[in-house]
């Protein structure tokens, strides 16, 4: 186990990753802050960091974020578990999932 | 990592509001023309208004750049019957639109007649409406002069007029209707904002309007402005107009909400509250069809499958098959069923007959791979990428190695089934009533788009933006200035804040929850007077003994909250016009028990409510109240000079 420190906390939102930042790729513009239009960001107060996901449970996924952001890989789109689609290679027959 | 907890984690401690936190301050604006809602439509009001040489107040509650009930992008150009490729003269086509019971006539006279005008000047803006660069060569539907790329949809459906010299009907297989023109949707909207800043509007992003202001602060008197809230900082906004454009969207989620994925459970944003709708119904402001419900499309209660897989409307020319590779009888929108979309209820009741007999095995699959690639290009990059939500859908799929000249696409459509019939939705039916000049029932307040009773797709948004913004333009330059009531904006303030002085008591999706399931007890498919009225008390209690419970610990939970109190709102409209109207209808999609007879004859007829001195009003207005469409568009346009050319 982990020496972590543990702190009371209650449940979280789940899910709460609608996006992955890649923070070696992401330089903090906040450009994904500006085109959502839920504010399912917010800035991180650290410039240059991404920013950090406060309202997760809001995002419709409509990819404004991902599809605007100015530095591709910086956000990958994350569907929650239960809503990823299938698909079948049509020669092999192999499923796959997102 | 980048979640709350992280961070908290991470730093020990929470991360701190991130904007300056202006509760009960106030900025005051005057402008001549003030526009209620940043999406196409009101982009479009925004950018036809200043071109009238009057200063311009647009103001967004999310931001401009990507905002509106449509999403990100822009599906089809659907009804511009003016289009040079058009088989169709756009008056007889608008009348054939306007044939569908309880639609909207003025609208759609507008949309046909000024629609490829307003693609054009889009195009003007920046925007993409042609294959330039020659990507979709050798598609059906592509004209190799203009570039112009004609969809399959309605091309023999709906209509296919005769031929105007013969009067003979033509071959359809010769002669199409050519109405409906795709897209590069995904460009539209920044262009749209950077047309706006640089003509000089004004843009207030992340401002939620509150509520209308009238002269003398008096219900049913003409429109002087607006009260907002900054949902980044709380601040207090007081627009002062000549005229108003109310062109936010209808209500997304009355009947349905998920508190762990809120925004997902719904086939609209999360910002689509009927805010607009309610600020004008307390106004005093005439609305119609508001008994007209739908059922919600997403079977799951999440919306993403709707998307992915074929068999919706995006998904134009994709065969579906069953897992052995059968081709299934259901239709594909496409050029060889001249763009249906819905199979018949014969052919849905033969496809899960097959399934139960063995004959379809599931699942079912888009066959992209079995289209010729400039179709499967067409339809994946351009109608998939450039649409409303889709183009994040595409790019994920193709990110995690789906191929679509090999792999064959899952389609939920048979095996989410259907939505529960009390999981419903509001947006496609009532709104506000316009006359000729897309005015409303109150002077000073015009409307388009989706806040407009019937409304049509993202085209008609952007045609009937482009046309309120001129004729409220046109008013405001021969109207005085208003005056505002203070006690008004006092009385509005007051309500605005009272979340964010208590701490504790209920949450906005706790208040969210509880109005979806007294809509979904005594609002459903099933409706008789005795339910109706028990649903009108549920919601008066929430709101007598819940709404003032209601706690707000941020400007954006601040807007949340009074999000809610507008679906509360609209949701007592949409049972005090169910309760209007003593008949069931096919059209409207509504039953009661009580009055089971389908659309007798004395009840085709508009309803319409408004509220006169605190007290709901009805009123009837017959089924084309509208008139004569051509001559009535012809009198109330004579100065109109088409495409706009800069001086």
């Amino acid at each position: 186990m982990s020496q972590e420190k543990v702190i009371a906390i209650p449940n979280i939102t789940t899910p709460n990753n609608p996006v992955i930042f890649n923070p070696d790729i992401c330089n903090g513009c906040n450009h994904c802050v500006e085109v959502c239009q839920i504010d399912v960001y917010i800035p991180h107060p650290e410039k240059g960091k991404p920013p950090i996901i406060l309202h997760p449970e809001e995002c419709w996924y409509c990819g404004c974020c991902a599809n605007d952001c100015p530095h591709p890989g910086a956000i990958t789109f994350n569907w929650p578990l239960q809503q990823r689609g299938y698909w079948k290679n049509k020669a092999t027959g192999e499923i796959h999932q997102i | 990592m980048s979640t709350w907890h992280d961070y908290l984690k991470e730093e020990g401690h929470v991360p701190d509001w991130p904007y300056p936190i202006r509760f009960d301050h106030e900025q005051e604006i005057d402008t001549d023309v003030l526009v209620i809602g940043g999406g196409i439509a009101g982009c479009w009001a925004a950018i036809s208004a200043v071109r009238q040489g009057l200063s311009v107040a647009l103001v967004e509650k999310g931001d401009t750049i990507r905002s509106g009930a449509g999403g990100p992008g822009c599906d089809h150009w659907c009804n511009a019957p003016a289009n040079p490729l058009s088989n169709v003269d756009p008056d007889e086509w608008a009348q054939h639109m306007a044939d569908r019971p309880y639609c909207n006539g003025t609208g759609i006279q507008i949309q046909c007649r000024e629609d490829w005008d307003t693609l054009l000047e889009m195009e003007q803006m920046g925007g993409k409406i042609r294959d330039t660069d020659d990507e979709y060569v050798g598609a059906k539907g592509r004209d190799d002069k203009t570039k112009l790329m004609i969809s399959p949809r309605y091309t023999r459906i709906h209509s296919y007029l005769p031929d105007a010299d013969t009067g003979k009907a033509p071959d359809p297989d010769e002669k199409l209707n050519n109405v409906v023109i795709r897209v590069w949707g995904t460009t539209f909207k920044p262009a749209l904002k950077k047309e706006c800043k640089r003509l000089g509007v004004k843009i207030f992003d992340r401002v939620m309007v509150t509520s209308l202001l009238t002269e003398t602060g008096v219900q049913g008197a003409r429109i002087i402005g607006a009260t907002g809230l900054n949902n980044r900082t709380g601040e207090f906004m007081i627009f002062k107009s000549k005229s108003a454009v109310l062109a936010t969207a209808g209500a997304g989620s009355i009947w349905m909400i998920s508190t762990e994925l809120g925004g997902y459970s719904n086939m609209m944003s999360r910002t689509i509250t009927g805010d607009g709708t309610v600020m004008a119904w307390n106004a005093g402001a005439e609305l119609t069809k508001m008994e007209s419900t739908g059922v919600l499309r997403i079977a799951t209660g999440y919306k993403h499958k709707w998307y992915s897989g074929a068999g919706d409307a995006s998904y134009e020319n994709v065969p579906i098959v069953d897992a052995n590779g059968k081709v299934l009888p259901y239709p594909i929108q496409g050029w060889v069923d001249a763009g249906a979309m819905v199979p018949s209820p014969e052919v849905e009741e033969a496809i899960r007959k097959g399934i139960l007999s063995g004959e379809y095995a599931l699942p079912f699959y888009g066959d992209f791979p079995a289209m010729p690639e400039v179709e499967r290009n067409a339809t994946w990059k351009l109608m998939l990428g450039e649409e409303s939500t889709t183009k994040i859908i595409m790019d994920t799929f193709n990110a995690a190695g789906y191929d679509q000249s090999r792999d064959l696409l899952q389609s939920y459509k048979f095996i989410e089934g259907n939505s529960l019939s009390q999981w419903r939705e509001a947006g496609y039916g009532g709104g506000l009533l316009v006359d000729w000049n897309l005015k409303t029932s109150l002077d000073g307040l015009y409307a388009a788009g989706t806040q407009m009773f019937s409304p049509e797709d993202h085209s008609y948004a952007a045609a009937t933006g482009r046309y309120a913004g001129r004729k409220a333009a046109a008013y405001a330059r021969e109207i005085g200035e208003p005056k505002i009531s203070r006690e008004q904006v006092e009385r509005e303030k007051a309500r605005v804040y009272a979340p964010v002085k208590r701490s504790s008591g209920l949450e906005w999706k706790e208040l969210h929850a509880g109005i979806a399931r007294v809509m979904q007890y005594y609002v459903s498919e099933f409706k008789t007077e005795s339910l109706l009225n028990m649903g009108l008390n549920a919601l008066r209690k929430i709101e007598e003994e819940s709404v003032p419970l209601l706690f707000a610990l941020d400007p954006h939970k601040l807007m949340r909250s009074l999000e809610d109190v507008s679906l509360l709102t609209y949701a007592q409209i949409i049972i005090h016009a169910s309760l209007a109207r003593k008949a069931s209808s096919v059209p409207l999609n509504f039953q009661r028990i009580d009055y089971p007879t389908l659309d007798p004859p004395e009840w085709r007829k508009f309803l319409t409510i408004k509220l006169e001195n605190g007290k709901v009003k009805t009123g009837e207005l017959p089924p084309t109240f509208w008139g004569n469409m051509k001559n009535q568009y012809e009198a109330h346009n004579k100065d109109y000079t088409g495409v706009y050319r800069e001086k």
